[in-house]
């Protein structure tokens, strides 16, 4: 198991920072306790474990719980062939990390648009800007209590949004134990 | 011969003389050189490449010049879903195109948002600018949009030309007078 032991090497360099590798379905992950030393992490996954690819970087908005962002960094290794995930989290309050742009130039988008969509900063980005929605939308729209409809803006000059009917939608499904429980149906972000 | 048309010619009575009225005129070539603007902005772009491809082929009614240049069009046919960061575009766009101008919204998308019930989607272009024609479908068949356009030729064939320069010419007048 290839990416075990490279994710072995990370855990010997940093210790206590990083959780013990977890696997499931042959996948490996680790947890980076401190946001603050994802640089370092990262700089280190890529010149000494191999992993010379950032497949993504994904943001979780875990609602109502503390810390709510969660930001996931999928690694891969193209000649070792191998994946590696680490995970870490953020603060409301703080929503902010460092940029790993110095580390591969992939990220300059995928820091943009994580930017855009959960309003999670990325400090030392020297371009960070929105990236789907236009320059002065005020909202970020893939954070839980925004409803999917979208909220009135107006800002002369520049664009317009109005809510989009749902017929009483959103319909989402949430995890559940039995199919009914999965059923989708309409939940708002307070039930 | 044809009996039904205002500017029918019969040169066995006629000899070289064409009878009929500057309005009928006018809005016979216009309706029969309707330059689009093509505005694709998702899948219904496709079809309308379709369109203008020798199968289903539109330059039969005149139509084939796609103009990449608003300044150059006539009808704009917006194909596709209108997000709200390129509704400004499409405005844009529009105001650009010369008087006078129609817009076809081809498909779901562009009349009602479609499928999408979303915060990014304009839920219909005709929030922005006047739509002439809707065509139904998602995305609509080729033959959908050369009826959406004979539809529009037959709008301007009826539209009046000359009185309605005479009334926005009375309505200058005595706005400066």
């Amino acid at each position: 198991m290839a990416a075990l032991e490279s994710a072995q090497k990370l855990k010997a360099k940093f210790g206590a920072l990083l959780s013990e590798p977890s696997e499931f379905r042959g996948e490996i992950s680790l947890t980076l306790a401190d946001a603050e030393q994802i640089f370092e992490v990262c700089s280190f996954a890529k010149h000494h474990a191999g992993f010379d690819y950032l497949v993504d970087i994904t943001s979780i908005d875990n609602y109502g719980a503390d810390p709510r962002w969660t930001l996931v960094y999928h690694l891969r290794s193209v000649k070792n062939n191998e994946e590696l995930r680490i995970s870490t989290s953020v603060s409301e309050e703080k929503s902010e990390l460092p940029s790993v742009l110095g580390v591969w130039r992939t990220v300059n988008w995928h820091e943009r648009e994580i930017y855009d969509m959960m309003g999670i900063r990325f400090a030392g980005h020297p371009d960070l800007r929105r990236i789907l929605m236009w320059e002065g939308y005020p909202y970020f729209p893939l954070r839980k209590d925004f409803p999917l409809a979208g909220k009135p803006t107006d800002l002369p000059g520049v664009a317009f949004t109005q809510p989009a009917p749902l017929e009483g939608g959103p319909f989402v499904t949430a995890p559940g134990p039995d199919a009914i429980s999965r059923e989708p149906r309409v939940r708002t972000p307070e039930n | 011969m044809q009996t039904k048309s205002e500017f029918g010619y019969n040169s066995k009575i006629e000899g070289d003389v064409v009878l009929t009225t500057v309005d009928a005129a006018l809005n016979w070539f216009r309706a029969n050189s309707v330059w689009p603007m093509p505005m694709g902005l998702a899948c219904c772009a496709i079809e309308l490449m379709a369109v203008g491809a020798s199968r289903f082929d539109i330059s039969r009614f005149g139509s084939e010049v796609m103009r990449f240049s608003p300044r150059q069009a006539d009808c704009m046919i917006v194909a596709g879903t209108v997000t709200y960061k390129m509704a400004a575009v499409l405005k844009r766009v529009y105001d650009q195109m010369p008087e006078p101008k129609w817009v076809i919204a081809m498909g779901a998308c562009a009349s009602t948002g479609g499928m999408y019930r979303s915060y990014a989607v304009l839920q219909g272009v005709d929030n922005i600018v006047p739509v002439d024609i809707y065509i139904s479908g998602c995305p609509p068949r080729p033959e959908a949009v050369l009826d959406a356009l004979i539809k529009i030729q037959k709008k301007i064939s009826t539209q009046p030309v000359i009185s309605k320069m005479n009334i926005v010419n009375q309505l200058t007048a005595s706005a400066t007078s």
